[in-house]
């Protein structure tokens, strides 16, 4: 590597590293400045809206006049001109192998359930056992450690345990290497659509197992905390009344946990629906394992169809939407309580 | 059944009997399979960290489980792809990214939240319920119309903003991004921390004749430092992990494209088995596992805060 790049790069660095702090601190002294400008009785009018404006113009900036923009703009083509609902019918034309049909059905059964079933099902067994063993916070931070890493490099991970080589020479791909083992022909995990074409569930379970294992320490994390804030005496109790350890978790963790549960699940879903690194990295989308982020981008950039990707993107806005419902009566919710 | 192994009652019979042998038989299964869960959790990640090490002929006809017969390691992997990718700068650009992608929302988030948590305005409750909705909105919603701002309206493509020569600037539209999709976040976990801090404190020192700005930047702030601390872990981990935004943004444009992106390139250029994608997914992972081994109390506490507490 030529250092030397990096290093005539250092005024840049020091630059950014100093100057945007600068900037954001002389904002709101400035501000504050100007505030105590104003007649007593105007400040408190002005001074939230000091502090609380760069937010929201970058929120609106870049997240609610876009989403709003876009919504328009899947009615419309490149050019700009009003096509009613035609974005939406290319993407909902010739059912079930044309326009976005996979992605949607890859996205909404495969990821959204076996993703989230998955996760919270390894995540509640990991923190159940690791809550019993001393050595607890070590296998927990290993279990975790893949969060801290990119999907696109977890992707190449798996990419690595998925590959396949052809049969009689040797596997080097873990997997393949541990089927061919037990004498069953090496998988192309990546591109075998088993069951068949129609409905290739092999392939995407390959996808969504690579994603499940770098999300799982995160799920395992929430669940464990919550294990710990079971009084010890309520399961004390439930041992003392005769319930064995699987009535225990059945009867006593299980329902206490529900409500943490529930709200790892919608994080989980909203998770699924935006799968993409992985796909892009691993398959690229091909042998119909498109989901709809990458399917959007493909339309943009790829195909570089506004009018379509927009569409797409609506798509995948309302595939979103109960999640974010319960997410606000969640939060609502939480206010009445406070 | 891993339940059922797991059970160890802590009250052992005083008596002989064959129970404490089947309750020692239970407690080493609980530790085998928590260690072998763990060790088959790790194994991926290990069968690549070997493979980076190995030389490319070898990982051809062996698999990286045999690396210890023969024994044979080589830097080989790491010096290739320095040399033949631009990782370097890509390395560089990941940081020119992450840190101001950082430091904007985290920082102007701050001041939003002080003002939700402490400060009286009109529609406020509505404006923050709003952020919380926005939390769950797919960014895929904003690039087309974000994009078409930045290119038509602005004229604010990494060509231009080079040929303007001022540092930093290419990297501009990237983090006014990045600062809008993490602000919702960032307001939620630091109005909720703000809020709970005592009242009495901002009270007495406004007493005191202590300013709004003194207020803030003396008792908030460093109050604060556990809430900001998960917070500026997690959004830098955020950016220097994404791949998504970088390659809507920048992504045709590797002078100023983060690792990530470079590193999906060579996914597609270098075929899916090649040795060099090893040493550079490696490569790409030192930060990431250096900021969250040494922060990792802070890193978990904002993954709780985020999504248990309301």
């Amino acid at each position: 590597m030529d250092f030397s790049v990096l290093l005539q790069d250092i005024p840049t660095l020091l630059v950014v590293i100093l100057g945007v702090p600068a900037i954001l601190a002389a904002y709101i002294v400035g501000g504050e400045f100007l505030v105590r400008r104003l007649p007593d009785k105007n400040r408190p009018q002005v001074r939230p809206w000091i502090w609380v404006g760069p937010a929201l113009i970058l929120v609106a900036g870049f997240l609610l006049l876009p989403a709003l923009g876009t919504i328009v703009q899947s009615f419309e083509n490149n050019a700009g001109s009003w096509v009613g609902f035609n974005n939406y019918a290319s993407q909902f034309s010739d059912f079930p192998s044309g326009g976005a049909w996979v992605a949607i059905r890859n996205n909404v059964i495969f990821w959204l359930i076996f993703y989230t079933v998955f996760t919270l099902v390894f995540g509640l067994i990991l923190a159940v056992l690791f809550d019993r063993v001393r050595y607890e916070s070590i296998v927990k931070s290993l279990i975790f450690m893949p969060m801290a890493i990119s999907s696109v490099a977890l992707g190449i991970i798996w990419i690595f345990m998925f590959q396949y080589s052809t049969p009689g020479e040797p596997q080097v791909g873990t997997l393949n290497a541990i089927i061919t083992f037990f004498h069953h022909d090496p998988v192309v995990w990546l591109q075998d659509q088993w069951p068949s074409d129609k409905f290739n569930v092999l392939n995407n379970l390959a996808l969504i197992g690579a994603a499940t294992w770098g999300i799982t320490g995160f799920a395992m994390v929430i669940l464990s905390a919550a294990l710990k804030g079971i009084p010890g005496e309520l399961l004390e109790a439930a041992r003392v009344d005769g319930a064995g350890e699987i009535t225990v978790f059945r009867r006593v963790i299980f329902p206490l946990m529900m409500p943490t549960i529930v709200v790892v699940g919608t994080t989980l879903v909203i998770f699924a629906l935006k799968a993409f690194d992985v796909v892009y990295v691993m398959t690229g989308g091909n042998y119909n394992t498109d989901v709809l982020a990458f399917r959007m981008y493909e339309q943009l950039y790829t195909a570089g169809n506004n009018g379509h990707a927009s569409a797409v993107a609506v798509i995948l806005l309302v595939a979103v939407i109960p999640v974010l419902i319960f997410n606000l009566r969640q939060f609502r919710a939480v206010e009445a309580r406070r | 059944m891993t339940v059922a192994a797991a059970a160890q009652p802590t009250t052992v019979a005083a008596r002989f009997s064959p129970g404490w042998i089947t309750q020692l038989l239970q407690r080493y299964i609980l530790h085998i399979v928590v260690i072998g869960l763990t060790v088959g959790w790790m194994l991926p990640t290990i069968g690549l960290l070997v493979s980076s090490f190995r030389p490319f002929a070898l990982t051809k006809t062996s698999g990286w489980w045999t690396a210890l017969t023969p024994l044979q390691f080589t830097f080989q992997n790491y010096t290739d792809v320095l040399g033949q990718s631009n990782l370097g700068q890509a390395f560089f650009n990941s940081f020119m990214v992450s840190v101001p992608a950082t430091v904007i929302p985290v920082t102007i988030g701050a001041f939003a939240a002080y003002s939700f948590a402490w400060m009286k305005f009109p529609a406020r409750n509505w404006i923050f319920l709003a952020l919380v909705g926005l939390l769950a909105v797919p960014l895929q919603l904003t690039f087309v119309p974000v994009l078409s701002f930045y290119v038509n309206t602005l004229h604010w493509t990494t060509s231009d903003l080079e040929a303007t020569g001022i540092p930093g600037l290419p990297w501009v539209p990237l983090w006014l991004a990045h600062a809008g999709y993490g602000l919702p976040f960032s307001i939620y976990l630091l109005a909720n921390f703000f809020r709970a801090l005592p009242s009495d404190l901002f009270e007495s020192a406004e007493i005191d004749g202590a300013g709004t700005l003194t207020v803030f930047f003396r008792i908030i702030l460093p109050l604060s430092v556990p809430a900001l601390a998960s917070l500026v872990i997690f959004q830098f981990l955020w950016v220097w992990n994404d791949l998504l935004v970088a390659l809507i943004y920048v992504g045709g444009a590797p002078e100023v494209a983060p690792l990530t992106v470079n590193l999906a390139d060579l996914t597609t250029s270098l075929g899916q088995g090649s040795n060099l994608l090893t040493s550079a997914a490696f490569f790409s992972m030192v930060v990431p596992l250096i900021v969250f081994l040494s922060l990792q109390r802070y890193f978990v506490r904002g993954i709780l805060a985020g999504s248990v507490k309301g």
